[in-house]
């Protein structure tokens, strides 16, 4: 596999490895192959950004990470190891011992993710079973993570259901909970698609800022191409399933390889320099999922597909030192300019 | 809350002088001198001259229902001729039997069905699950009197384990003999409530908000009990308020069967004597007890809820 | 529980049809209650054929006998043959249920578009009135008009009738507001449809399937209804054959024999049963978000 010699400039094995991660969803008709052949790594208190249009599979693998999928996924190769231990073979109790405590998230809609009926304060207690202390002590812990993200007044507004706050304060309490059991790897699943313009910014700075304090990886979900460059170090781009390109953010911005990676850059509208009357948008649609797929999946929309992308699976092929991308393009002697 | 509050019983003084407003009607509709309707075949000349004069019944009909209304408002719900009592008097009499056995019967069913119906979310198409799915659709289903009759036929008449008729006299003596009753009331409530508890919290199971928490590797039986419970909880609370008026229905037969004394009971009676009197009070009660206890469900419903309890 | 997909049928459609009895045939209690409502209606309607002696006809054998060949339930306490009563008991009834839920649904649909479409105070009125009846404690009521206008099968299917109104005619009300401020409906008006177009095409052949759902749904609580009446003494006059009414002299007879008790009490349990599995299955099949609280 080329993964393996793409090497590492850290030393120290990454923290999340997702090598080969395929899964399948069941439906009344038929399975929908839904991530497959994903591999992706985090390294320590870096920030990996997943892209992708609706529907590519970036929640789900999100979710996989987790152990949050639905009863109907199914698992059918790969492993992910994090901190060394595979997430898909340990026991079902030794993985939940480790969300809330080495792993947490962070959810898309913060207007659904709180518990309506349950004070702020007795979820934020809640979450903390992990860890030691009194009830106050938790309390006061709580309190100052409140302070840190943002809410004003934070000793009264503990005692305060989640109705009482607005969508973007309900962001901040959700970040503030997932950020107090210090978490080796926060997910966070689209975390400002809810919420308006100036307040994405103040989250995703929020984010950066306790990312850099509390020292832990960010595996960040989103399809907003500009949150993804402020905050993240690498980026993996996802497309129907697959990741069809990832490597650090500068290079793939800078220098995307993929055919898809090229059209989600010029489709972004922060990034559209001419004044048009009509966004652009990549033709198509993304392919139906539904039984086995084969030959490139992407060739459907691509305008530079030949006949080998019909007949063959593209493997990962490397451009400069720290950037893959699967297109059969890139295996003729770079025919994709670089 | 005081605005609601007014609003609730506004609501609920309107549905109840509906109500009045239809017996009223109804006693009118029925040809014949409304008084004989009213005090029944057994009345003297001289408290059908008394109602007469009492409802106005040479005044226009408007007239006569305020009258009625005036009347019904002072908690005068007329005379029984046959027992020489205040209607009023002989009803309430009854109430505390029927009471007992909603009560109890409802009691019983809440502390089966909502775990029943909180395992059956959880562990989806288990076997408890499906056993129970198609055991709470017949308990539904089956109506209370025939259960009434082969409880009695089976731990009665058959098997002597257990008092057939009455009532009981003194607190455990009581208990033994609501047990038939109590169970033939409330079996279908099992049935009812254990599927709207499984159903509502099959919803809640799948919100965001359980799928946090379990994000945060919160156990499970912690997240059932504190965090869906108390949502899934609320459809049942409503339903318990509407539930009494059924519940007064299943109480009719089983008063019936069992030979308890009691408001199902009493009106059976009244019926086959063409007591009216009678028969108009205890719908005039029933009604008020039912307008009652749904206001409170709904209230009760509005304080459980804290994104409904701020605007009470 | 099997997860079905919605489909809306047509009628003279064999596809549809097909796919119809497919899923009726996955779903196996639906499939038992469709049996036992075939059952319950073959011996009702070919009931005279069935019996083995005239119902009413007293002495026909020794009083409260066990069953036995020739009387296959036993007998009541007037030599009547229990088995020949409880066929011929179910006639009335599939009558009550078919003359006041026909009664009801006619009636609920006017009031519901009357409510639906007509003025804003009109509405409210009806609602309250609905609501007013739906807070009649049921039986009580029923036995209040009973007490007025006297013990009969009409009296049963006039107040089974009258509280079974409000339900269909707040459905249709809801369903019919929901298709007025839908986008087709307003794209017909803006063409100069009237009302009565607007009424007869597009709203009430959408609302009148899930109507007719909710409507078998209600048939096993009508049987129910009607036997517990019979069962009061407030139904059919004697001698007249009735499940409730032999229910009744079986009650009355507990204590000298079990059969008359046993003997009418299955055939209540089959038909309601059968009918609640057979509507259960029909609302899955068809309208899984159909609730009776709209």
């Amino acid at each position: 596999m080329r993964r393996d010699d793409l090497i590492q400039h850290t030393s120290a094995p990454p923290l999340l490895e997702i090598r080969d991660l395929s899964l399948d969803f069941g439906t009344p008709r038929g399975r929908v192959r839904a991530l497959r052949n994903v591999s992706l790594d985090v390294p320590a208190a870096q920030v990996v950004g997943i892209v992708g249009e609706s529907g590519s599979g970036k929640s789900t693998l999100a979710y996989t990470v987790m152990g949050l999928l639905s009863e109907n996924a199914d698992v059918t190769s790969g492993s992910i190891l994090f901190e060394g231990k595979d997430l898909l073979k340990i026991p079902a109790r030794a993985r939940r011992s480790l969300l809330g405590d080495r792993l947490s998230m962070v959810f898309q809609d913060p207007m659904t993710a709180l518990n309506p009926v349950r004070t702020i304060e007795n979820q934020m207690i809640d979450i903390q079973h992990h860890g030691q202390g009194s009830r106050s002590e938790k309390r006061a812990r709580a309190v100052d993570m409140l302070h840190r993200v943002g809410i004003p007044d934070p000793k009264n507004r503990l005692g305060a259901y989640p109705h009482q706050f607005s969508g973007g304060m309900r962001q901040r309490v959700c970040i503030a909970m997932a950020l107090l059991v210090k978490p080796a790897l926060l997910v966070a699943d689209e975390p400002t698609t809810a919420l308006d313009a100036t307040l994405e910014v103040q989250i995703i700075h929020l984010l950066k800022d306790l990312q850099t304090e509390i020292g832990c990886s960010i595996l960040f979900v989103s399809h907003h191409l500009g949150a993804v460059a402020e905050l993240c170090d690498r980026v993996a781009v996802m497309y129907a399933g697959e990741v069809v390109e990832q490597g650090a953010v500068r290079d793939i911005f800078h220098n995307p390889a993929h055919p898809y990676t090229r059209a989600l850059l010029e489709c972004d509208p922060g990034r559209i320099k001419k004044s048009t009357r009509t966004l652009p948008t990549i033709p198509g649609e993304v392919p139906s999922l539904l039984g086995s797929t084969k030959g490139c999946i992407f060739r459907t929309r691509c305008p530079q597909a030949f006949n080998r992308c019909v007949q063959e699976d593209p493997v990962e092929y490397r451009i400069g030192v720290d950037q893959v991308a699967r297109c059969h393009l890139l295996g003729d002697e770079r025919l994709v300019p670089a | 809350m005081w605005l609601y509050l007014l609003k609730r019983t506004v609501l609920a003084v309107a549905i109840v002088a509906i109500a009045v407003t239809l017996l009223f009607l109804m006693i009118h509709a029925v040809p014949g001198d409304p008084a004989i309707t009213l005090l029944g075949p057994r009345a003297s000349p001289e408290m059908i001259a008394q109602i007469h004069q009492q409802m106005g019944l040479d005044k226009p009909l408007a007239v006569q229902l305020a009258i009625f209304f005036g009347r019904v408002f002072h908690g005068d719900l007329g005379f029984d001729a046959f027992s020489q009592r205040p209607v009023r008097e002989i009803v309430l009499e009854q109430l505390p039997y029927t009471i007992e056995l909603i009560f109890v019967s409802i009691l019983w069913a809440v502390v089966i069905a909502v775990p029943l119906g909180c395992y059956s979310a959880i562990r989806r198409n288990s076997l408890v699950d499906q056993v129970a799915g198609v055991v709470t659709v017949a308990a539904i289903a089956i109506p209370s009197f025939v259960v009434a009759v082969y409880a009695l036929l089976i731990f009665a008449v058959t098997l002597r384990w257990l008092p057939a008729i009455g009532a009981g006299s003194g607190f455990r003596d009581g208990l033994i003999y609501l047990i038939l009753p109590a169970f033939a009331t409330g079996i279908g409530w099992v049935g009812y409530i254990s599927r709207l508890v499984r159903a509502s919290m099959l919803e809640v199971l799948g919100e965001n908000h359980v799928r946090m928490a379990r994000s945060f590797g919160i156990s499970e039986w912690r997240i059932v009990a504190r965090y869906a419970l108390p949502l899934a909880i609320l459809p049942t609370v409503t339903i318990l308020g509407v539930g009494i008026a059924w519940l007064l229905s299943s109480a009719v037969f089983i008063e019936v069967v069992f030979a308890r004394p009691g408001i199902g009971k009493l009106i059976v009676d009244a019926v086959n004597t063409r007591n009216y009197p009678i028969v108009m009070g205890v719908v005039l009660v029933t009604t008020f007890l039912i307008v009652v206890a749904t206001t409170l469900s709904d209230l009760v419903n509005a304080f459980l809820d804290p994104r409904t309890r701020e605007k009470l | 529980m099997v997860r079905v997909e919605i489909i809306r049928p047509e009628p003279n459609d064999a596809v549809a049809t097909g796919t119809f009895l497919r899923q009726l045939r996955k779903n196996r209690l639906g499939v038992l209650g469709a049996l036992l409502v075939v059952l319950v209606f073959v011996s009702a309607f070919f009931a005279p054929l069935i019996i083995t002696h005239d119902p009413i006809k007293i002495m026909v054998g020794p009083r409260l006998a066990p069953p036995s060949l020739d009387f296959l339930l036993g007998t009541d306490q007037l030599g009547r043959d229990t088995f020949s009563r409880v066929i011929m008991g179910g006639r009335i009834p599939l009558l009550v249920a078919f003359a006041s839920l026909g009664s009801a649904l006619a009636v609920g649909v006017v009031l519901g578009l009357i409510a639906g479409f007509g003025p804003r105070w009109l509405d409210n009125l009806l609602l309250l009135v609905f609501d007013t009846i739906r807070s009649f404690p049921g039986i009580i009521f029923a036995l209040a008009i009973i007490a007025l206008v006297g013990p009969s099968l009409a009296s049963i299917i006039f107040v089974i009738a009258m509280t079974s109104v409000p339900i269909y005619a707040r459905v249709l009300r809801t369903q019919a507001q929901g298709l007025l401020s839908s986008e087709y409906i307003a794209a017909e008006r803006s063409m100069g449809a009237g009302t009565a177009r607007i009424l007869g095409v597009h709203v009430l052949p959408n609302v009148i399937g899930p109507l007719l759902i909710l409507v078998s749904m209600d048939v096993p609580a009508v049987i129910a209804w009607e036997a517990g009446l019979s069962f009061l003494g407030m139904g059919v006059r004697p001698p007249t054959p009735d499940w409730g009414a032999v229910l009744n002299d079986g009650y009355s007879y507990i204590n000298q024999t079990p059969w008359l008790v046993i003997g009418s009490g299955i055939p209540i349990v089959l038909a309601t049963l059968g009918f609640t599995f057979l509507g259960e299955a029909l609302r899955d099949i068809f309208d899984p978000k159909l609730r009776k609280d709209l």
